[in-house]
């Protein structure tokens, strides 16, 4: 132990201390050219979408109701998406990241499986279960008359559907990264396991669920293809903000561009503010 | 033969107890069986109402989980665990009547040291207004009333320690088990925690397990140590017991004496190590001799008309500061550890290769039986 | 100005902003068009080389067995087809997608090529599509006309308005003065029909081509209001053409009394 300490000591009186490690804080240039064009990358498409918004019919293209219709909807809808995979999702992250049970590997890379789905053939298999004639939809349907394809309720499973994922990778991992100490610090002190999550594993993850959430609302605010083939395309019933743009852009262009546009300033309106009051304090 | 540390100063000689808690009903009364692959813990333990037991021993002895059987966090894989003479076997950690302080203390960092130290009392159904002036009360009786409202980062190490001390105790326990809890702190603090944890510990009144690999910290805290190496006791005492006479080369080591193992034939020991030992003690038998490394004189010449009985040719394996004096590791006729001051050192002209006579007088060593 | 010119160009002040990385992408794909022209200059008189087509999706099937009798017929051609709804290949022309022939299910898209002069030529109708209502097997809720797809608890799914399916059964109903309102508007005609055969819903307005193609999962209904709403669909050579020797043969073929056949089928009416 001490002759490691004077190792330390001798190291750094060769390397002339800490004042001289204070001189080098420049941005490597092998790291600076590629995450420059990496923010390029992400950030020319959208600069060009502005540039080719058509600034003078916009305001006629915006006061349509049919707009203010597909954006209510699409951030009800990706609100309540959020709030289901909030309530199974991050039990679920829990049940990955603390509970062993044979095959749990295989059961964390089925919860990702809709990561690369392809979201209409996610829409397809949300029908095939869900769907009225689908292998869990027959029963809902001949049992309590509920039909989910063609419906708001829909919108918000395939929404859920899509984005869950992100959330429970999110948890999951800061799930590992938290101490499990410290649930069992609670039992010690006469908690239930479900006490010691609710009162002490919640708060010390907050950061990463906040963080799961705002990507998974982001997600499901994307949403196209699962909603589109789930819950089908009605104005003001399942038509959401990315169907209105794809819908518009087979005939009319502008007004898709004039449509990403507003969703596109709602989502920054939203995340940044999300940002600034969730995610700095984690 | 492993090199002793720094000699220990037996600074509590205090009254032995003696108790043999497995004849009475209060207590804890467990053998604890857990397998891990390989590896078995198997530990017996008893301890009366108001006693506090030390489990003392290396990294990976198995005392922590021993602690975590105990506290239910660890399933036991046979054994019995009895308490206050209740089967607590299959119950439930959140069930058990034991408060746990963890090495790090494990403070909730979202909560302010009140409702870290309220949690307990809130699980067991009170109020959150009595939890509160529950864990008040517990702070302030550890005198950490201005710091109730502090989060856990707020705290210094010592407050840390001293809130965990508190959450645990505002369970009520009947079995407080503490895992080193004082490893966490500076050599400074743990000076002023271990004398407050004494008395703390003092004052309770129902079971208290320690865990630690520190002798200092088993020896100040606790009245009867249970040293354990590799998941089994070989060694349980007080501390002024295993103090004088240790039982394995990591007691000896602790506690920093020369430890030998030997056959005696009245006052001469023939150890196991070839050599023989004259003690004062007149035994037969397998026996332990041991002896502190400043009872070893070392001369560059064979002495002559030296009183002392004990005389080996040594070798100096090496040379190590220890304070203020010189510790040598010595090999050949005996392997052992000698202290000198640093004049003598110098004067001897020692340095690794040399060739040493070394002296014990026979009043020094201590041999007892097997 | 050709398009080629333009787009590089384009590119230019792309790499005057600095993305390197995207410049090498688009790089890629232009040296993929420059092999196509060698193959045709290197062709003088006899029909070789490779046609590119894009296609309406309803005619996936006939057109699909048509290039395999084109490319029988030329050996030394290849026939690589694009099939997608009409305005997004209509799109993908405009923006400078690279293409020799391109058959819409509209006049409307193809007047989106036209109009930006990226057609030779004027485009000539070679088959009709006709409307019919698409059902479950067996048409278990007796659906007979138009006017009984009105009815209520009856879930219909229409093309959106915006898709020439779309349009072509507004037209219908509008006709009849009919009101229905559907469960959906779906994206295409095909996504329409899926949602009959999944059994999700119980009709949809769809081509006759579509409901030929689907086989016994879903049965058709004619309906007498479609010939208010045939629809016509037009092919074209388009001006950018690498190939238009091949291209104009394989137009040909399609207007042929073998191609018509085939077309014919599959469910489409003569022009």
């Amino acid at each position: 132990m001490t002759s490691t300490d004077r190792t330390g000591a001798a190291t750094d009186t060769l390397r002339g201390g800490p004042r001289r490690r204070r001189v080098r804080t420049g941005v490597p240039l092998p790291l600076l050219v590629p995450a420059l064009i990496g923010l390029a990358f992400l950030i020319v498409p959208l600069i060009a979408l502005l540039v080719r918004t058509p600034w003078h019919s916009l305001p006629e293209q915006l006061t349509s109701p049919d707009v203010w219709q597909a954006l209510r909807l699409s951030l009800i809808c990706a609100t309540l998406a959020t709030a289901v995979s909030l309530v199974i999702g991050v039990p679920l992250a829990w049940l990955l990241a603390r509970v062993e049970f044979p095959g749990r590997g295989l059961v964390r890379a089925l919860v990702t499986l809709p990561l690369v789905l392809p979201p209409v053939v996610g829409g397809v298999a949300l029908l095939m279960a869900l769907g009225r004639n689908g292998i869990v939809g027959q029963w809902l349907d001949s049992w309590f008359g509920i039909t989910l394809p063609f419906t708001t309720t829909g919108v918000v499973i395939a929404e859920a559907f899509v984005a869950m994922p992100f959330l429970v990778i999110s948890v999951e991992g800061t799930l590992r990264a938290a101490d499990p100490r410290y649930e069992e610090a609670a039992t010690t002190l006469g908690a239930s396991r479900f006490t010691a999550f609710r009162r002490v594993t919640l708060p010390l993850i907050a950061p990463g669920i906040a963080a799961g959430a705002v990507l998974a609302w982001a997600r499901a605010l994307g949403e196209f293809g699962a909603t589109i083939t789930f819950a089908g395309n009605f104005p003001g019933r399942t038509q959401t903000m990315p169907l209105a743009v794809y819908l518009a852009l087979q005939s009319d262009p502008e007004a898709a561009i004039a449509l990403s546009l507003v969703l596109l300033a709602v989502s920054i309106a939203v995340l940044a503010g999300l940002r600034d009051r969730w995610m700095s304090a984690g | 033969m492993t090199r002793p540390a720094r000699a220990w100063d037996d600074r509590r000689m205090t009254e032995t107890y003696d108790v043999h808690a497995d004849t009475a009903p209060d207590g804890l009364d467990a053998r604890l069986v857990v397998d891990r692959g390989a590896f078995r813990l198997d530990v017996a333990l008893a301890v009366a109402p108001g006693e506090v037991v030390a489990l003392l021993g290396p990294n990976g002895a198995g005392k922590t989980t021993a602690l975590r059987a105990l506290a239910g966090l660890t399933p036991l894989t046979g054994g019995r665990l009895r308490l206050d003479g209740a089967e607590l076997d299959r119950t439930p950690p959140e069930s058990r009547p034991v408060g746990v302080v963890f090495q790090d203390y494990l403070l909730f960092p979202h909560l302010t040291a009140l409702d870290n130290v309220a949690f307990g009392p809130r699980c067991q159904g009170a109020t959150k207004a009595e939890a509160r002036a529950q864990a008040a009360e517990w702070l302030d009786r550890l005198g950490l009333k201005d710091h109730a409202g502090a989060k856990p980062r707020k705290l210094s190490g010592g407050q840390a320690q001293r809130v965990a001390l508190a959450r645990a105790l505002a369970t009520r326990p009947r079995l407080l088990l503490l895992d080193e809890p004082l490893a966490a702190l500076d050599a400074r603090t743990r000076l002023e925690v271990r004398a407050q944890l004494r008395r703390h510990l003092a004052e309770f009144e129902a079971v208290a397990v320690l865990v630690t690999h520190d002798p200092l910290d088993a020896m100040v805290l606790a009245d009867r140590l249970v040293v354990v190496e590799h998941g089994r006791v070989v060694q349980e005492g007080t501390p002024s017991d295993i103090a004088r006479r240790p039982r394995t080369d990591y007691i000896a080591q602790l506690v920093g004496l020369n430890l030998y193992r030997g056959e005696a034939e009245g006052h001469t020991v023939r150890l196991d190590a070839g050599p023989a030992v004259t003690t004062t003690e007149e035994l037969s038998g397998p026996v332990f001799v041991a002896f502190p490394p400043s009872a070893v004189t070392l001369h560059r010449e064979r002495p002559t008309g030296s009183s002392a009985r004990n005389l080996w040719r040594c070798e100096v394996a090496g040379l190590e500061t220890h304070g203020d004096q010189i510790r040598a590791d010595l090999a050949g006729g005996l392997a052992l550890a000698a202290d000198l001051t640093t004049v003598a050192a110098a004067e001897l002209d020692l340095h690794p290769g040399a060739e040493v006579w070394a002296t014990v007088k026979a009043t020094q060593t201590h041999a007892y039986p097997v | 100005m050709t398009r080629t010119a333009r787009r590089n160009r384009r590119m230019s002040q792309v790499s005057g902003v600095g993305a390197a990385a995207l410049l090498a992408l688009s790089g890629c794909s232009s040296s993929g068009s420059d092999s196509s022209v060698s193959a045709s200059d290197s062709a003088s008189g006899k029909i070789s080389g490779d046609v590119t087509v894009f296609a309406a999706a309803s005619l996936k099937e006939s057109f699909t067995a048509l290039g395999k009798q084109f490319e029988k017929e030329h050996p030394g051609t290849k026939v690589t087809f694009s099939f997608g709804g009409s305005d997004s290949l209509a799109a993908s022309i405009t923006g400078g997608a690279p293409a020799d022939v391109f058959a819409s299910a509209s006049p409307r898209t193809m007047k989106i090529v036209t109009d930006a002069g990226d057609a030779s030529g004027a485009p000539a109708t070679f088959v009709r599509n006709e409307l019919e209502i698409a059902t479950l097997p067996g048409n278990p809720d007796k659906i007979g006309s138009l006017a009984d797809l009105t009815e209520s608890g009856l879930k219909v799914v229409l093309c959106d308005k915006e898709v020439p399916c779309g349009a072509a059964a507004q037209k219908a109903l509008d006709a009849s003065r009919l009101k229905l309102t559907p469960v959906s508007y779906e994206q295409d005609v095909k996504a329409a029909l899926t949602k009959v055969e999944l059994k999700e819903a119980d009709a949809a307005v769809v081509y006759k081509t579509d409901v030929r193609a689907a086989g016994d999962k879903v049965e058709g209904v004619e309906f007498p209001e479609s010939a208010d709403a045939v629809n016509d669909y037009p092919i074209a050579l388009l001006k950018d053409t690498q190939n238009a020797e091949a291209a104009k043969a394989f137009i040909a073929l399609v207007r042929s009394a073998e191609g018509q056949k085939v077309l014919t089928e599959a469910g489409f009416l003569k022009p």
